[in-house]
């Protein structure tokens, strides 16, 4: 027998490595990750917390503050898992490093510090936020043109807020090769969480572009969290138990070939449909898939339904990778503001087409006037999603708001509430969405309260702090 | 052939690309997938999405997973943050897509009863 010319193939002795992803984007639920942790098996827990917009909210946190501009949901939830991943054995591989990775990584050593974890190694991956390098680039005969209208950069370049590079899977497998417990990175592609471990595992190089394919359909499957298990699923009335969703995992072999499946036990489904709904997800041409490590084919490879909760996927084809990186870059492009009414009937339309005709006049006699592109009016309930779509005179209302609210004396727990409607557009029924606002966040309620106290027991001070180091102030 | 909405034969998964959404129809048999082939052209999907999109329509073929994908160029009302609409990710377009009315072959209806 030749040698084999990957050493690490050699020194690994796992024939299978099990990978999960416990968040699909900022904002999932905590209990994905958590519950992945807790209820079976696993080898790597990958993480998605960036989207495009994600990247200019952290620049922003980061000007604002030094310290801040990345994931701490991340911090929140290694506070919460961390000992337990560490004695599974479970690395953690998130892009939750946003556009500080490194102050990311000084937050969760103080949570390694708090469960007395030392020894635990936090790795960084660095690189891709290229926002101090844009003019030199720029100078040095970079367009940077938009890959949607063909614009040249330079016009919005003073707006610009933030510019990364999607890194590709490599530099995670380099932080594993290294011993790394934890990978921080900023902004790379979704599938690279997943491929980085896999080019780790097994060893795969540049030129095992087949295999490079597989982790990529792999990592696509993964990357939208429940969005593969039975979330947002046509057959929604045929889903088990979503509220204890399971989150994916991928079983993967050194020769690409991986079966998706999830803890036993938990709720939702994974059959040939469920995977063949996130497969289709935001995919573009299937037949180049393109990332910056393979082009994948989508249309190469088999599915098989074993049952069981368990789908297996073989013979997936790749092709060389471009010689280029995508750029993600946000621009301040102007600003926005949108509200919302609720009317009652009798004559509920009619009376809201009056008060949005209200507005604007007022708006108008005042002096503001909204170009047709620049305004929206969106009557909720009188079918906006599917507008032109939807079949005239059904009994069931197109689309309906729905609204939820809590309140109570514990302001944390008022604000976790906040953090459960989002989820519900990867891991609930289908057809959800009208998530823009973000998270609802606890707000004060003023009550009233008089009272009566003797003016001697009162007595004001004024006194002056400096910082001292080592100590508080 | 039986009168009937597309849901009976396909499932969708749709989601944002760019300044438009991706549709992806997933056929319920094989013999649901070749009949879609067929009828679900970009031109029928483009006359569907008249209220919705103000673009092209673009279509691809995954037949290993029973899978026509739809590229609808211009129907989020501006992408990302850029869009005011309730539905700035096209997260519903795919149910829009399966409320489409169709006349359906009886042996393709048959051919998705389990």
């Amino acid at each position: 027998m030749p040698p084999d010319p990957h050493p690490l193939r050699a020194m690994k002795s796992k024939d299978k490595v099990l990978i999960a992803n416990g968040q699909g984007f900022w904002g999932d639920s905590i209990l994905g990750p958590v519950r992945l942790i807790e209820e079976g098996p696993l080898d790597y827990l990958t993480l998605d917390y960036l989207a495009e917009v994600t990247m200019s909210i952290m620049q922003k946190l980061k000007t604002r503050d030094p310290s801040k501009g990345y994931a701490t949901d991340f911090v929140t939830l290694l506070d919460r898992v961390l000992p337990k991943a560490m004695e599974k054995g479970v690395k953690i591989v998130a892009n939750a490093g946003g556009v500080n990775p490194m102050a990311c990584k000084d937050a969760v050593l103080e949570v390694v510090r708090k469960h007395g974890l030392e020894g635990v190694k936090v790795a960084v991956v660095e690189g891709d936020d290229i926002l101090g390098e844009l003019d030199g680039l720029m100078q040095g005969g970079e367009a940077f043109t938009n890959m949607d209208t063909g614009d040249p950069l330079a016009p919005v370049r003073n707006q610009v807020t933030s510019a990364n590079v999607y890194l590709g899977a490599f530099p995670i497998a380099e932080a594993l090769n290294q011993g790394a417990d934890i990978v921080i990175t900023g902004r790379g592609t979704d599938p690279g969480l997943v491929i980085g471990p896999l080019i780790h595992e097994f060893g795969w190089t540049e030129a095992d572009l087949d295999q490079l394919a597989a982790g990529t359909v792999a990592g696509h499957i993964l990357e939208c969290g429940a969005q593969c298990t039975g979330g947002n699923y046509t057959d929604w009335k045929s889903i088990e138990n979503m509220a204890m969703i399971g989150y994916p995992i991928v079983e993967a072999g050194s020769d690409g070939t991986f079966t998706v499946t999830k803890h036993e036990g938990t709720g939702g489904r994974v059959s040939r449909d469920t995977v063949v709904h996130q497969l289709s997800y935001e995919m573009g041409d299937p037949a180049n898939y393109i990332t910056p490590d393979v082009v994948a084919d989508f249309t190469s490879f088999q599915i098989d339904d074993e049952g069981n909760d368990r789908v297996r996927i073989s013979g997936v084809k790749g092709a060389p990778a471009t010689p280029t990186y995508k750029v993600s870059m946000s621009f301040q492009d102007g600003w926005k503001s949108v509200g919302q009414l609720t009317i009652s009937g009798p004559d509920a339309l009619a009376k809201a087409r009056l008060a949005s005709e209200i507005v604007w006049d007022r708006l108008k006699y005042d002096g503001f006037e909204y170009a047709a592109e620049e305004r929206l009016v969106e009557f909720v309930g009188a079918n906006v999603c599917h507008e032109g779509v939807a079949v005239p005179g059904s009994d069931e209302p197109s689309e309906v708001v729905l609204r939820l609210g809590v309140k109570g004396p514990d302001r944390a727990k008022v604000n976790r509430f906040g953090s459960e409607l989002v989820p519900l557009v990867t891991s609930g029924p289908p057809g959800v969405t009208g998530f823009a606002g973000g998270r609802p966040k606890a707000t004060e309620i003023i009550g009233y309260w008089p009272a009566l106290l003797d003016k001697t027991k009162v007595r004001s001070t004024v006194s002056v702090h400096e910082l001292q180091p080592g100590g508080p102030s | 052939m039986t009168h009937a909405t597309l849901d009976q034969i396909a499932y969708a998964r749709s989601g944002d690309k760019g300044e438009g959404s991706n549709v992806g129809v997933i056929a319920r048999s094989e013999a649901a997938y070749r009949f879609l082939r067929d009828v679900l052209t970009e031109e029928v999907v483009q006359e569907h999405f008249k209220g919705i999109n103000h673009g092209g329509v673009r279509r691809f073929e995954a037949p290993n997973m029973g899978v026509l994908n739809f590229l609808l160029e211009d129907s989020l009302g501006g992408g990302g943050s850029a869009s005011l609409k309730t539905d700035a990710q096209g997260k519903t377009h795919g149910l829009a897509l399966l409320r489409m009315e169709m006349d359906i072959p009886d042996e393709v209806l048959q051919s998705v009863e389990s």
